[in-house]
């Protein structure tokens, strides 16, 4: 298990040092130090093994988390704690910056020793954690208040505590997605795939029951075996192949499992229901169409048309993008048709913004890149051209069909519950190569 | 409110004012003062002088304070055992609090306070913790109970612990049964046979009960501690099965990888023809896809992961290529590894889009990746038979960018390329002899003269290419000079008339001016088999190549099987046991797959577990780790003499043992019964020991080793014959090393107590059906001994015992055969010293100690390697004149000198240096300056190298310094490790 964890500034000064086991000495701290965060390469593993021991780092900002073990230790459980520790922090005390550790060092040791107990991860839902570590001292809990927050920190549902109570109950479900894509250049789709979240914000009073429904096929398939053949045609069309899912750990998986419903009691305020990953049939909202010549061996001439995709009615915002230029550029001229391009030198690209677009639209830059001659055998590795973009759908076509709540215990019905929903879908790895 | 105000406190006096500030009457200075304590501590500094004041803290109802206290006493506790007791008070105290959150406090505390003495103050309390109404003071006593083991694993049991957290396996609240799992867990994995988690289908239906209500992490533990279960049929397994994929949907990625690694491991129970063995497959694969859209730390856990699985079981990943397709922004260690999924996955229907991507991937700016992209060509080539063509125009592309490395790396794949597909892309050599000028690295220019020398015939100039590189053989890398004889032997026998000149030049290099004794052994052949038989020479260096097979750097099929048991953890991402890098009795379980339903014998006995898993027909390949089995192939083991004096070792000895080679071997060459094809060693372009430098080493199928082994009676008769075309100057070391041998066993008088280590276990039962070897190795009056314990813990007798090495650096073989005279009994051990000599055949090992040893009795071959101290190899007559020290000294130049720093050694220099000289480190003269000993001394090594030192030792300071100058820098390591070893033993 854990033997101990550290966090670390840029420089490698130490900022909070927890040994939880006994094989891991004071010296682990500065092996780490030197020949991680000091060495002259590039990190070459997250995982570094020296002299038996095994550092596991994940750096954020610049600050570095390391975990140390001597054991054969399960290594994604390690890193999974890691970034949940970073999530416990950020819900404490937002971004983590040496600043913000050194401001509430006392307050991490106390959570490590809550949520890390001899190199075990224990429950560290920031929901139950924010009940009893409070910084503020414990001030007379009543017994039935100290067994409640046992109960919660052990029980079933350690996600949400009893007795929550809102005059108003209401629920946004933000479905949001990010679309990757590799296309060649000749517009040949390399690989594609929208991996989406749906984050739910959920203000509800009691213990509620939910059920979360949406336009997945193997649900709409099996549906429509029952229904009339022509209504099961019609929504097969609308339904979307999910590759595949996961939950958040209030999602009832044997449930999902054999009956493929999405039952749960929800934490409350926000957090991720869901995750999911499509493949098939993804609506691509922009197309990229670069032409790259060289003129001689100083000059490049670049032509990029961006064409969207989607119905005229709906409009894209904050599109960027992003066009590489060597490293030997002395000089770049830019026309284009809509939105501002300049060239970054020191990013070694032009950036082109577009503010807002419409659907079915088409537009374009050009550019000429004057190139310093250079003897350098090298060829120039030509990166993709990246893109990014915001728009109000959701690229995959999931579609929530409803989000049913039940609380049997207090009066009020599904019907009383105000629910939102949203969809936004943004650029992943957009990239064509050109 | 901001607390970052402790970390900068850096004056004077600060301890004197902490402590009056603790002992301060108010409470909110004194938790002032207690979080800069906390904050020193952390920076590293030493505030345990503190120790008495922040105890007195403890004693207060504000919970953050109390939680500091205790923060700082499980910090130096153990540096401070007896004021540590002070606190004990408290804590028993707290345990009888009534809120439940002060005594979990309290009992996680106390375990982490690793004093003895306080231990027994912490058995009643932790007694009635565990049975506490409170789940949350039961969870945290589990894992109590797990840390109390760990400091005082004999009062644990004494006080019948471990059966109450057996009991809390049935407890109502799921996390009290995680954390006990987990504790039990880490318990078992210390007490291999101690059956303490005696899993049954009872207790797998509470774990799996509470695997659905339990936290993320505590379904990890359950999860890891299910694979450690044996389904006793394929129906108990397959329900598991059923009640573990919906965790494969859970957002936590190491749920995911912990439930993949049940799957995999229940899978080897259920029959092929089983429905639910297909729907199974069809689950696996979209979790692991979905896993790389995580993080990408995780993302490369999973990548390793995914690494194994496929090369378990293919068919999972066959379709999904494109996620593995390198992305710009990948970190490096993730494109890497994703980059050798996609070979493992290239095939016929993909490998198109994969070439297109490789082709991309060679222009990036990482080096290494690079490398690793074009390399992934040439492999794409030897996998796919139809993707060979434009593979080859892809790297003759590539070729042209004339960026350097590419080039280098290219050519070294189409080498292997020219081997599968012989006369067929021969078009190509021109281009590459254009570049043979930019090869700068050794195995590029020993792929290159393979080229030129396999295909002399084509290339009108070849003997003026390989001339140009005979001009500077001495500076070339062992692996170019032998490549460089072979292909000018090659020419010669391809167009004898013009070339007699140069092979002669290459002859006499090789065997009159070189140092290598590979090399000079192949010279020798070559020109004996040249000068004798023309015919038969064509016929062994022209011989017809076997095909490489097309799977490379596979893992070995038993340890991929132990591997798989342990996905998701650091073994499956070092890809290595876990005894590799867990110190101590945790790591040594070696873990196996389960056999499969169809074995129709018992799934519980590991034997036919393995037996069956191989059957798999997992693709035949040599270990890529350590190449043990393929460097012992060339060595026989001689039949057990059970009577009579052990023959004098000489060559007449090696010529016995070559003789029955075909019979010893046939064991090792398992069901190959057809006889070897025709000798062809010498010919091919990487014979065994070429494979051990080159990254990737090149794939031999058992055919090619049954050739292998044809080989070597020829060379073994060569030498029993007395050399013909030797030239006369050629010094006899063989029999110079065994003069220098008796000499020395002759000699009376010598200073006993020479250094030897105590006995390590060199072969594990595990791995040897039983057969248990420790042992060590030591000079005793001058003879070098392996002394050995053989234990039998099988049960059945075993007989017929006998040994052999390996080729090794210093030529140490037996001096005589294994004398085990008796039968081996059922747990009997029995001791056996083994006198070696240093004659044997010579081949530079890594380590240079490292000696590959193969055991064999009735049952079966075994291997294993061990190293040994060189001190053992330091002879005699090792004593230098002090002038000729000097001159040798100065000699020697500046950079063949290694200093090292020994440390904490207390001796003074006498002392030092009589120890020495019980292992032939002979002291010449000790100067001293300033207070600082320096002892100069000498010592010889078996095969004549004189190794000289200089020790430096300060009176009063534990660290010593050497220098140590030789003429081969190589042994310096070595011997500053026996210098060590020596000095602290």
């Amino acid at each position: 298990m854990i033997g101990g964890l550290f966090i670390y500034n840029h420089k490698g000064e130490v900022l909070i040092s927890r040994v939880y086991r006994d094989d891991i000495g004071r010296n682990a701290v500065d092996a780490f130090r030197v020949n991680v965060i000091h060495a002259r390469q590039q990190v070459r593993s997250p995982v570094t093994n020296i002299a038996r021991t095994s550092f596991f780092h994940v750096k954020r900002s610049n600050i570095w988390l390391a975990a140390v073990t001597k054991q054969n230790v399960n290594a994604a459980m390690v890193f999974e704690f890691l970034y949940k520790m970073c999530d416990v922090m950020t819900a404490y005390f937002g971004k983590i910056s040496e600043e913000n550790i050194k401001n509430n060092f006392v307050l991490i040791y106390e959570l490590l020793d809550e949520i890390l107990d001899f190199g075990y991860p224990q429950n560290s839902e920031t929901g139950a954690l924010k009940t009893f570590i409070t910084q503020q001292g414990i001030k007379g809990q009543t017994k039935e208040e100290q067994s409640q927050i046992t109960s919660q920190v052990t029980g079933q549902i350690g996600w949400r505590r009893e007795g929550i109570k809102y005059r108003r109950n209401e629920l946004f479900l933000d479905v949001l997605e990010s679309v990757n894509l590799l296309m060649s250049p000749q517009g040949q789709v390399l690989s594609a795939h929208v991996s989406g979240r749906v984050v739910m914000k959920s203000y509800l009073s009691g213990m509620p029951e939910c059920k979360f429904g949406m336009n997945d096929k193997i649900v709409i398939d099996k549906q429509g075996k029952g229904g009339a053949s022509d209504e099961a045609g019609k929504s097969g069309k609308q339904s979307i192949a999910i590759d595949d899912c996961t939950f958040h750990q209030c999602v009832r998986l044997s449930k999902f499992d054999s009956e493929r419903s999405i039952s749960f009691i929800p934490p409350d305020g926000e957090y991720e229901l869901m995750r999911y990953r499509t493949t098939k049939d993804i609506i691509l909202p922009f197309r990229v169409i670069p032409l790259v010549r060289e003129v001689g061996r100083t000059k490049l001439e670049v032509k990029v048309v961006i064409k969207s995709n989607f119905k005229p009615s709906l409009l894209a915002q904050k599109i960027e993008v992003r066009i590489p230029t060597p490293l030997n550029t002395s000089g770049v001229q830019v026309i284009c048709m809509k939105g501002k391009a300049k060239y970054k030198a020191s990013e070694n690209a032009i950036v082109w913004k577009i503010k807002r677009m419409a659907g079915m639209k088409e537009s374009q830059i050009s550019a000429e890149i004057e190139l310093l001659p250079t003897n350098d055998k090298k060829k120039w590795a030509r990166p993709p051209i990246s893109m990014n973009f915001e728009v109000p759908f959701a690229p995959s076509g999931l579609k929530v069909r409803y989000l049913k709540v039940f609380e049997s215990k207090l009066n009020y019905s599904d019907h009383d519950v105000i629910k939102w929903v949203r969809y936004i879908g943004r650029s992943g790895i957009y990239e064509t190569r050109c | 409110m901001t607390d970052s105000k402790y970390f900068t406190t850096t004056k004077k006096g600060e301890i004197f004012e902490l402590k009056a500030e603790l002992n301060s009457d108010k409470k909110e200075k004194k938790k002032e003062a207690v979080k800069k304590v906390i904050a020193s501590m952390t920076v590293g500094k030493d505030v345990s002088a503190l120790f008495p004041d922040v105890v007195n803290c403890m004693q207060t109802d504000n919970l953050e304070l109390k939680k500091l206290v205790y923060l700082y006493l499980m910090n130096y506790a153990k540096s401070q055992p007896d004021m540590a007791i002070m606190a004990v008070n408290t804590f028993v105290k707290d345990c009888e609090d009534p809120n439940p959150l002060i005594r979990a406090l309290a009992v996680r505390t106390m375990g982490c306070i690793r004093v003895d003495k306080i231990t027994e103050y912490l058995c009643e309390p932790l007694r009635k913790c565990l049975k506490d109404e409170d789940p949350y003071v039961r969870k945290t006593a589990a894992v109590c109970v797990a840390k109390l083991h760990d400091i005082n694993a004999q009062l644990v049991e004494d006080q019948g612990f471990l059966d109450t957290l057996k009991d809390l396996i049935s407890d109502s609240n799921p996390m009290v049964v995680a954390n006990a799992v987990a504790a039990l867990s880490e318990i078992a994995e210390s007490h291999p046979n101690s059956n303490l988690l005696d899993l049954n289908p009872q207790t797998i239906n509470k774990l799996l009960t509470a695997l659905n209500e339990c936290t993320e992490w505590g379904q990890i533990f359950i999860l890891d501690c299910l694979a450690n279960y044996t389904p006793r049929d394929d129906r108990e397994s397959q329900s598991i099965c059923e009640r573990v994929t919906p965790r494969l949907s859970h957002a936590n990625s190491a749920v995911v990888l912990s439930a993949v690694k049940v799957l995999m491991k229940f899978m080897e129970m259920l029959p092929k023809d089983l429905d639910y063995y297909g729907t199974l497959l069809k689950k696996l694969a979209p979790p692991l896809v979905t896993l790389l859209s995580a993080e990408p730390e995780l993302q490369y856990v999973a990548l390793r992961n995914i690494n194994l699985i496929v090369q378990r079981r293919p068919e999972i990943l066959k379709h999904e290529m494109k996620v593995f397709f390198v992305k710009y922004n990948d970190p490096i260690y993730v494109k890497l590894e994703k980059l050798d999924i996609m070979i493992r996955l290239a095939s016929q229907a993909n490998i198109a889009q994969v070439l297109a991507e490789l082709k991309e991937y060679a222009t990036e700016v990482d080096v290494d990746f690079v490398r690793k992209a074009v390399r992934a060509i040439g492999r794409c080539a030897i996998k796919v038979e139809q993707s060979a063509e434009r593979c080859v125009s892809t790297l003759l592309d590539l070729i042209q960018t004339k960026v350097n490395y590419v080039v280098q790396e290219a050519i070294v794949v189409i080498k292997d390329i020219f081997r599968k597909y012989p006369n067929k892309y021969e078009s190509v050599i021109a281009t590459l002899c254009e570049n043979l000028d930019s090869l700068d690295e050794p195995e590029a220019r020993a792929a290159m003269i393979w080229i030129v020398g396999e295909y002399a015939e084509r290339i009108d100039n070849a003997d003026e290419l390989l001339e140009s590189f005979l001009e500077g053989f001495h500076d070339e890398s062992t692996q170019v000079q032998l490549q460089l004889l072979t292909a000018i032997v090659k020419l010669f026998l391809k167009k004898p008339t013009e070339t007699q000149e140069l092979v002669q030049q290459v002859l006499s290099l090789a065997t009159q001016d070189s140092d290598n004794p590979d090399l000079r052994d192949r010279g020798y052949i070559y020109w004996r088999l040249l000068s004798t038989d023309p015919v038969a020479a064509k016929e062994v260096v022209l011989a017809e190549k076997p095909l490489i097979s097309e799977e490379t750097d596979l893992i070995e099929p038993t340890l991929l099987e132990e591997l798989i048991c342990h996905i998701g953890t650091l073994a499956s991402v070092y890809h290595k046991p876990p005894s590799a890098f867990v110190e101590g009795s945790r790591g040594v379980q070696h873990k196996r797959l389960p056999g499969s339903a169809g074995s129709g014998e018992s799934a519980d006995s590991p034997d036919t577990g393995s037996a069956a898993g191989v059957s798999e027909a997992p693709p035949a390949v040599i270990p890529s780790q350590g190449d043990l089995l393929g460097d012992l192939l060339n060595l026989d083991l001689t039949p057990p003499t059970t009577s009579g004096p052990p023959p004098a070792p000489s060559s007449g000895m090696q010529m016995g043992a070559m003789d029955l080679l075909g019979g010893g071997l046939d064991s090792l060459m398992g069901d190959e019964s057809e006889p070897p094809p025709v000798p062809q060693r010498t010919d091919t372009p990487q014979s065994p020991q070429l494979s051990h430098q080159s990254p990737s080493p090149p794939d031999y199928s058992p055919t090619e080793l049954g050739g292998d082994l044809g080989g070597s009676p020829a060379m073994g008769a060569g030498f029993g014959a007395p050399p013909t075309a030797m030239p006369a100057s050629f010094p006899p070391p063989v029999s110079g090393g065994l003069d220098d041998l008796f000499d020395l066993g002759g000699s009376v008088g010598m200073p006993m107590g020479a250094y030897s280590p105590p006995k390590s276990i060199w072969l594990p039962a595990m791995k040897a059906k039983g057969l248990e070897i420790s042992g060590t190795f030591a000079r005793r009056a001058g003879v070098i001994q392996m002394e050995m314990t053989l234990t039998n813990k099988a049960m059945s007798i075993m007989t017929d015992f006998a040994i052999q090495f390996n080729r090794n650096s210093f030529g140490l073989a037996p001096a005589g055969p294994l004398q085990v005279l008796t039968p081996v009994g059922p747990n009997q051990s029995i001791e056996v010293a083994l006198p070696l000599s240093t004659v044997g055949p010579v081949m530079k090992m890594e380590p240079l100690t490292n000696l590959q040893v193969a055991v064999k009795n009735n049952i079966d071959v075994f291997y294993f390697s061990s190293q040994y101290p060189i001190s053992m190899l330091f002879v005699e007559d090792g004593k230098m004149e002090r002038q000729v020290f000097l001159a040798t000294w100065k000699d020697i130049p500046n950079d063949n000198e290694a200093q090292f720093q020994i440390k904490d050694c207390h001796l003074n220099s006498d002392a030092a240096s009589s120890k020495l000289q019980g292992s032939n480190v002979f002291t010449i003269a000790k100067r001293t300056v300033e207070g600082q000993d320096m002892l100069y001394q000498s010592m010889k090594l078996t095969n004549g190298i004189w190794v000289l030192a200089e020790l430096r030792v300060q009176a009063g300071n534990p660290n010593y310094t050497v220098s140590l100058k030789c003429r081969a820098p190589e042994v310096s390591q070595c011997v500053f490790q026996s210098y060590e070893a020596m000095l602290k033993n």
